[in-house]
């Protein structure tokens, strides 16, 4: 869940601010400061004190601060970002019982896609207080929107008029011009069963850009679940003509591809159905740029992630389900081949709904798109 | 009778220390954790006539609470149910006051059951203490203006449960304290009410858990459950007092009256502090066939009654555990039940609210269907039953 936050220029910080009031301009160095202070809660609780006697000076400034306050959302981490909302909001409830909230900057801001996604969604809300036509008025052009939150909403309303459409001519036309801003998983289903019924195929593992073309290695042991820790050779070394001693037999390396429509990668289906048992998945992808990206894992199974040879992220939780972008895990990429890792480790617990060895994987942006591999690794080919 | 005197007593302490209104509800199941409200044996025909409903922005199983005029509720909404909503409405017409949002800097992943907004939020009186299934932790005066915002999260990664988290936060003195257990990282802390800041930590079960914690009716302890027993807390310091080591329910929360913890454990096993080893606490009796479903027990008018997963609900001797009658109620329930008016209160599922009389064999007295998904436990006050869907707000007047 936790984002990074799109920096604005400091020219159009500076042209906002200066814009906002005369009287923004007189305080700026006063507002600067406090939001600078509530920028520096940390993230487990230190400075709470300070940040929380800032936002109550801020809220005593009023309307001008209300511009500075989104603004500083695109720098904030996510603690700080909560700290500025809930600042914003109680100025701009109160400013709005006055009839001070300026709907005006507000639509500035929200049309202004440099800004964080989540903040021109909280400014978005507010003007559409102010100004009960701003909705009709700029969601319509929001499907392709970098804010998840917006887009979502221009989704919804494509799903709407897709769905009083006549002909099925214009039905067509209209889920798919809806599927093209999905990426929640609840839009794309209703979509893709409405595109289904009109003859339209929907491929899901290319709309999510589910990773299916992974080398599999294992079984290693995981007897009594004591496996989770214990460093198996492929956390040392990735050599795809190796050959170890796995949990039965020598193992090595095998590539898979899966072709399930879910895009899962179901370890108990492609190999043999082990209890007690660690496989380590690995694939690589080829980004054509350094960027800040998400990886979306789903599996019912203990797992550890690696990107890099770096550890990523470690769950010991077994069979608690298996569910769409079940885990979000921020991760660095660098330009040209990631190596991505994956141990799955399946206990032995004996119910039936103990049974699946499986997980799914993709690859997002910033604003929860599906990002494909640049270009077929030579690993996977 | 010692143990009447000692429930007066406590009750009277409990009072005095927090300094509760007699019209407030202040966190799940009550101001003293039990599901009763300040005057539980007044007058009521249990004929539900609903006053006013509110719009809700988003999905959520947590309980109102109300504090003085308010009402205050918490929802989830958004693609992922990143949105953190807090509500406060006015009681008497259900008119919207204010709203504030933050967006989780945790998992969201739930069953499809549940939603990110399934704990249930608690007051001091003062301050509104918000807690989420991503571990988020926002904390506002009655007029909605920011105290404190933690993400605890980022302290514990691990502390989540891919069927989502349930353990409401309590307000204790001048502490918050969050239980927050998962098969991986599990803990709980007590908070400090002014700041946020962490006062203490202390590691809990590596299991998943949903059931809350309990003030005890000291004020001061507080009763934490888990799959691997009951630990009795010092909320001030974290230590632990004693411990109940055989194991207990995930899901369904004990209930106390004075000292006597009701625990759904092989059954129920009603339990207190030791007397001889104050460390490990006396077993009074242990009945097996009352099996506490997903709702809590309850405890009133020296019976504990127990709602199964059938719906059953069975009513038994708080002395003894011996079944003193059952009936079957329309499921299936979540949420816990209530007493109101000298009648039990409760929801189930599908939205219908059931009126039971305890003094007739749990006899409904009356029903009412919202038509709508409720898994949340409602909160009382001396006018009314504040139950809500993932749509709506209600209020049913007790008159």
């Amino acid at each position: 869940m936790r984002k990074l936050c799109r920096r604005s220029s400091p020219v159009f910080t500076l042209l906002f601010t200066a814009l906002w009031s005369a009287a923004a301009t007189v305080a700026a160095t006063s507002t600067e400061d406090l939001i600078t202070q509530v920028q520096s809660v940390g993230r487990a609780g230190s400075e709470n004190s300070s940040a929380a006697k800032a936002v109550n000076q801020l809220q005593q400034m009023g309307p001008e601060t209300l511009g500075p306050l989104l603004v500083a959302m695109d720098d904030a981490n996510p603690v700080a970002m909560n700290w500025l909302q809930v600042a914003f909001e109680s100025i701009a409830d109160q400013s709005l019982n006055s009839g001070q909230l300026p709907a005006e900057q507000l639509e500035e801001f929200v049309t202004d896609r440099t800004h964080n996604g989540r903040a021109r969604r909280v400014a978005f809300d507010w003007l559409a207080k102010a100004d009960p036509s701003a909705p009709s008025r700029l969601i319509p052009n929001m499907l392709d929107d970098p804010s998840s939150p917006l887009r979502r909403e221009a989704v919804a309303l494509a799903i709407k008029r897709a769905k009083a459409a006549e002909s099925e001519e214009a039905q067509t036309a209209l889920w798919t011009k809806a599927l093209s801003g999905a990426v929640d998983r609840d839009q794309f289903d209703e979509i893709a069963s409405a595109l289904k019924k009109l003859g339209e195929k929907v491929n899901l593992v290319d709309h999510f850009g589910l990773i299916i073309d992974w080398h599999l290695i294992g079984p290693f042991d995981n007897k009594d679940e004591a496996g989770f820790d214990v460093v198996y050779p492929p956390e040392e070394e990735i050599n795809l003509s190796a050959k170890y001693d796995g949990m039965n037999e020598s193992v090595s390396w095998q590539h898979f591809v899966s072709e399930r429509k879910d895009g899962a990668f179901d370890l108990a289906e492609l190999t043999t159905s082990h209890k007690g048992a660690i496989d380590y998945a690995y694939t690589e992808f080829n980004s054509p740029v350094e960027q800040q990206v998400e990886f979306r894992l789903a599996t019912p199974n203990a797992w550890k992630l690696w990107c890099n040879g770096e550890l990523i992220f470690a769950r010991e939780e077994y069979h608690r389900g298996m569910q769409f972008d079940q885990y979000i895990v921020p991760v660095h990429l660098k330009q040209g081949v990631n190596k991505i890792l994956l141990k799955v480790c399946q206990n032995e617990q004996n119910q039936d709904w103990a049974q699946r060895w499986a997980f799914q994987f993709r690859i997002v942006d910033e604003t929860g798109r599906a990002l494909s591999s640049s270009d077929e690794s030579s690993t996977n080919e | 009778m010692q143990l009447v005197f000692c429930w007066v007593l406590s009750a009277c302490l409990f009072g005095l220390l927090t300094e509760i209104s007699h019209a407030d509800w202040r966190q799940f199941r009550g101001n003293q954790s039990n599901g009763l409200p300040e005057d539980p044996g007044r007058d009521w025909d249990g004929i539900q006539e609903v006053v006013w409903e509110a719009d809700l922005p988003g999905r959520g199983l947590s309980s109102p609470i109300i504090v003085g005029d308010r009402v205050f509720v918490t929802a989830s909404s958004g693609g992922l149910q990143e949105r953190l909503h807090v509500l406060c409405f006015s009681a008497t017409d259900g008119s919207k006051l204010w709203e504030r949002t933050c967006w989780a800097t945790g998992r969201t992943v739930c069953h499809p059951k549940t939603c990110v907004a399934a704990p249930s939020p608690a007051s001091d009186g003062k301050r509104i203490f918000a807690i989420y299934s991503s571990n988020d932790l926002i904390c506002l005066d009655l007029d909605g203006n920011l105290q404190w915002f933690r993400g605890l999260t980022y302290e514990f990664p691990n502390a989540s449960n891919s069927l989502g988290m349930a353990s409401s936060a309590v307000s204790v003195g001048d502490k918050v304290v969050v239980m927050l257990e998962s098969d991986d990282a599990s803990f709980a802390a007590g908070l400090n009410a002014d700041t946020g800041e962490t006062s203490w930590v202390i590691d809990r079960p590596q299991r998943a858990n949903w059931t809350s914690p309990s003030i005890a009716p000291d004020g001061k302890t507080i009763l934490m459950q888990s799959s691997a027993g009951v630990s009795a807390i010092d909320s001030e310091t974290g230590a632990e007092i004693w411990k109940y080591s055989d194991g207990a329910a995930t899901q369904p929360t004990l209930v106390m009256v004075g000292e006597v913890a009701y625990v759904p454990s092989h059954g129920v096993t009603a339990i207190r502090p030791g007397r001889s080893d104050t460390s490990v606490p006396e077993i009074l009796w242990q009945v097996g066939n009352l099996s506490p479903g997903v709702p809590s027990p309850i405890a009133y008018d020296e019976r504990l009654f127990v709602i199964n997963n059938g719906a059953v609900i069975s009513a038994a001797s708080l002395e003894n555990g011996k079944r003193l009658w059952q009936a079957r109620l329309k499921g299936p329930m979540s949420a816990s039940p209530v007493v109101v008016g000298n009648k039990l209160f409760t929801v189930n599922e599908e939205g219908t609210t059931q009126v039971i009389d305890p003094d007739k064999k749990g006899k409904i007295v009356s029903e009412h269907q919202f038509g709508e998904i409720m898994l949340g436990t409602p909160a009382v006050t001396d006018d009314g039953v504040y139950v809500r869907s993932d749509q709506h707000l209600y209020k049913i007047a007790v008159d």
